[in-house]
């Protein structure tokens, strides 16, 4: 089980140095911005973005993308980061996580869930808002039937139902917006 | 040693070896010392003004406050302190519109941060209690928490008389602003709080009559919004400070067993690896630079478990037990009334029904998880606890240091639904930073651990015997509980080989949870029988399965009657009017007796818990395929006070989707004496394609305090059964539903 060449610093133990054929130093864009970050290849998204570019926003809630509290977004797409390899997404992807959502101002999905106190304990909200803010760009006005379809994150607290009103909210924002 | 023991001591024993500990000048009279700030032996004390140590928010007070419960910045914005937990159901800013209904401020310029369980063991407990459980948030601390904005708004008023010199009758105070009305002088409330934090705090305190209430019954918004949408509130698992190492651990999965050995040697070379560390005698935690390298090195590791002598049982020894019970004779009575037996032998009609209730873990999104940092003569703790005392003094057992040398920074909770009341997770963190002295580390739990080290919803069956009259009126009623105590399992030696009260709730006698029918002839006992799972308080905790019980056998009652379900009911509530009103006012918005719709089916649900009186009806569809739609549910709360009407929309439509969930898809079975279902895909939730439109009518009465963020889950699983009976002619007496055919 032990792999070779990785040993730890002998002054600062709590330092690594990393065998080259373990970690890869990759280039990723986040939120528009293009950083360098160091992981393993087989390190989700997910744990690239909490604890390498230190994005904490993006949350982790089951691990096999059955929650969806990990959405980000590659490329406009929804995708459940804790089951995607970083090592998958390369430089030209753009990757967007709920930090870099609202870009001059706040996103409508934003704006209708503060309009309609949509959160509790908030915690699986940033993956809510990633998937409604995914499925909005592609269907500006979904029915209910197209949120069913689209929108499977877990909210234990139970906020539902104000987000299927923050969806519907969040496109006559959009709309507004575009007219 | 059991945690719980110095957790439900810690308003006696633990407090009391720390009161004995303050200096004697500042234990002044008591009427005083509420708002009096202690010596605090954390040193951060000073007779008035002090700075507080890094709350969630990161709030840092050089300004001085006027009470325990309220700051006053220059600017004019008022801190109010919370002690209670925020866990998603908006407790906090309903504390908040009490204080600020008092303290006569701007609320737009109130803003919150979360007291410190230290400070208050060291100022003699002046926030009272931190536990947030059993709906008790807002009706557990109306009084003391309107006391502290009234006495800071009088100390206000007081600190602008004396600097006018002026009769304080003379002035009052509105929205953040003080007037001396003869000469229209005007001064804020950041220019006197200085002056007021110095004054002496007022014996008398009265209180607003509620029907001058600005703010409390107004639907404020959540005062804990903004930076949940936007990726900038931290929680408990986001913490990163200097030095920080992560953990994650994995205990033996059976309760009992423990860590026979495992081979550190095999992952100590892994990436990242700091070190692989036994905790207490059941689990192993790897640390390691992130989060990620810990759990792949965990997963790694070679363990062998010594299950015990639990391993070897599985889910039908245990239900066997509870079968037993429902006919055993060693039981303990709940309510009684009447001659049961009698009248059942009289009865013109019997029915008779057994229901069982299965485990269910919390699944709060946000697994368990806590930071701590130990050194010889302190710890610290930042986590997400229902209960900041709780927290303390487990950290204080675990760090083997006092109460006084210990912090507890408080982590807006992802979810608590009762879960976040116990501290296992708490303890686990500061065990490991005692390895590592100086050194803070982050153990987060995987969901796979989650769902194996829960504290689960109890398991319990019924035995129900009802008996009608020739009119169709219920005139007996025997309901034989079987099952697990939740006390038992967490603090047996305090129940003492005496009945668990909590096993009655929505049936007992009297109190917060009475029954909520007249029945003349009544007996409900329970057989307890305890398996080896800890058992925990679990959103609407005993309610769960009590209403399933009541309701649903009610409504078999009323069926094999012929009697309306609705008028079956309504005849057993003459003394109950609160009751009956929630029900009523369901049956009417939903239009019960009138057609719901092609193929649609309605079901009613009515229950009294946590000091509320809720109904539901609901609307369901059975295609021929057997397949469950829920349309539509009308649900009415009654809890008295309202204080936030939006939140508690929020709240009762939130108890839906937890508590049909449950009935879904919710269930937890041993193998092996291990839980089996390990993730989200064994234990699914109502998502938006399952959800219901819930129609929430708020209709508070006035008088009392109710709770809310319970009440309304005892009514949402009953309701949609007496529904799908109503569509099938088939009773489900077995949850979860779990997808079963329903006209099989």
């Amino acid at each position: 089980m032990g792999l070779p060449g990785c040993a730890k610093h002998p002054e600062k133990p709590n330092a690594f140095i990393s065998p080259t054929d373990i970690y890869a130093m990759a280039k990723l864009t986040i939120n528009g911005e293009s950083v360098d970050l160091e992981f393993d290849q087989d390190t989700p998204l997910l744990w690239v973005l909490r604890e390498q570019a230190e994005l904490t926003g993006t949350k982790y809630g089951c691990g096999i993308a059955q929650c969806g509290a990990c959405t980000v977004h590659i490329d406009g797409k929804a995708v459940r980061s804790c089951v995607y390899p970083a090592s998958a997404v390369n430089e030209n992807q753009e990757i967007t996580t709920i930090e870099g959502l609202a870009k001059d101002e706040p996103h409508p999905v934003q704006q209708a869930w503060a309009e309609l106190d949509v959160p509790q304990c908030g915690y699986c909200q940033s993956g809510m808002i990633m998937a409604a803010s995914a499925l909005l760009a592609t269907n500006a006005a979904p029915t209910d039937e197209e949120i069913d379809a689209n929108i499977t994150n877990i909210c234990r607290c139970g906020t539902l139902q104000r987000v299927r009103a923050g969806i519907h909210r969040a496109a006559e924002l959009g709309r507004k917006a575009q007219s | 040693m059991n945690v719980f023991d110095k957790v439900a001591n810690i308003d006696s024993e633990a407090l009391s070896d720390c009161a004995s500990a303050v200096s004697p000048q500042e234990t002044v009279d008591v009427s005083r010392r509420r708002f009096v700030v202690g010596t605090g032996l954390t040193g951060l004390g000073l007779s008035l003004g002090f700075t507080l140590p890094l709350t969630a928010r990161g709030a840092h007070h050089e300004v001085e406050e006027i009470n325990a419960w309220v700051v006053v910045e220059p600017d004019d914005t008022v801190v109010v302190r919370i002690a209670r937990s925020e866990m998603g159901q908006g407790t906090l800013t309903g504390l908040a519109q009490m204080v600020a209904e008092e303290l006569a401020c701007d609320w737009e310029k109130v803003t919150w941060e979360y007291a410190s369980p230290a400070e208050s063991v060291a100022r003699d407990r002046v926030w009272g209690s931190f536990g947030t459980g059993g709906s008790q948030g807002i009706r557990g601390s109306h009084q003391y928490v309107r006391e502290g904005g009234a006495a800071a708004r009088m100390m206000l008023i007081e600190a602008a008389a004396n600097a006018w010199k002026v009769p304080v009758a003379e002035c009052s105070a509105l929205d953040s602003v003080i007037t001396h009305e003869p000469s229209g002088k005007t001064a804020t409330f950041g220019a006197m709080a200085a002056a007021a934090a110095q004054l002496v705090p007022p014996e008398e305190i009265p209180l607003k009559d509620p029907a001058d209430w600005t703010l409390i019954g107004k639907p404020k918004k959540r005062l804990d919004t903004a930076d949940k949408l936007n990726g900038s509130q931290l929680y408990s698992s986001d913490l990163r400070m200097p030095g920080m190492l992560n953990a994650t651990i994995k205990a033996c999965p059976v309760r009992g067993g423990t860590v026979a050995s495992f081979d550190a040697s095999a992952v100590e070379d892994m990436p990242g690896v700091v070190r692989v560390v036994p905790v207490e005698d059941n689990a192993v935690a790897v640390v390691a630079d992130t989060f990620w390298h810990a759990k792949k090195a965990l997963d790694a590791l070679p363990i062998e478990w010594d299950r015990g002598e639990n391993g070897s049982v599985n889910q039908a020894d245990i239900v066997a037990t509870i079968d037993e019970g429902l006919t055993a004779d060693d039981t303990f009575m709940g309510n009684e009334a009447g001659d049961v037996d009698g009248a059942l032998s009289d009865a013109a009609k019997r029915v008779e029904a057994v229901y069982s209730y299965p485990f269910l873990n919390h699944a709060t999104m946000e697994p368990m998880t806590a930071t701590a940092k130990w050194t010889e003569d302190r710890c610290e703790v930042w986590c997400p606890t229902q209960n900041g005392e709780s927290a303390l003094a487990a950290t204080a057992e675990a760090a083997g240091l006092e109460l006084t040398q210990c912090e507890v920074y408080k982590q807006l909770l992802g979810g608590g639904f009762g879960r976040r009341g116990a501290t296992d997770y708490v303890q686990q963190a500061v065990l490991l930073a005692k390895e590592m002295p100086g050194t803070p580390i982050k153990l987060s739990w995987t969901r796979e651990e989650d769902m194996a080290h829960g504290f689960y919803h109890p398991i319990t069956k019924a035995k129900i015997e009802g008996g009608m009259d020739a009119e169709g009126r219920l005139t007996a009623l025997r309901m034989r509980i079987s099952g697990q105590s939740i006390l038992y399992g967490l603090m047996p030696e305090r129940l003492n080989g005496g009945p668990d009260r909590l096993i009655f709730q929505g049936l007992a006698p009297d109190g917060d949870h009475a029954i909520s029918y007249g029945i003349p002839n009544l007996r409900v006992d329970h057989a307890m029988r305890n398996p080896h799972i800890r058992p925990g308080f679990w959103r609407g905790v005993n309610v769960n399965q009590n209403a399933i019980y009541m309701e649903c056998f009610l409504d078999e009652c009323a069926h094999a009657a012929g009697v309306d379900p609705l008028l079956f009911r309504q005849r057993m509530m003459e003394d109950n009017p609160k009751g009956l009103a929630v029900l009523n006012a369901v049956a009417e918005r939903a239009g019960w007796g009138t057609s719901a719709g092609e193929g649609i089916h309605r079901g009613l649900a009515n229950c009294y818990s946590f000091g509320s009186y809720t109904a539901a009806c609901a609307e369901v569809s059975v295609n021929d395929a057997g397949e469950l739609k829920i349309h539509r549910i009308v649900a009415a709360t009654d809890p008295g006070f309202a204080v936030n009407p939006q939140q508690i929309e929020a709240q009762v439509q939130g108890s839906f989707v937890y508590g049909l969930s449950a009935l879904l898809y919710g269930e937890c079975t041993v193998k092996d004496g291990a839980m089996e279902q390990q993730n989200f895909n064994e234990y699914q939730s109502l998502r938006l394609a399952q959800m219901p439109e819930v129609e929430t009518i708020v209709m508070p009465s006035g008088g009392f305090w109710g709770g809310v963020g319970e009440p309304t889950i005892a009514v949402a699983a009953p309701a949609v059964l007496n529904a799908i009976f109503a569509a099938t002619g088939t009773r489900v007496r077995d949850v979860p539903l779990k997808g079963r055919n329903l006209r099989a």
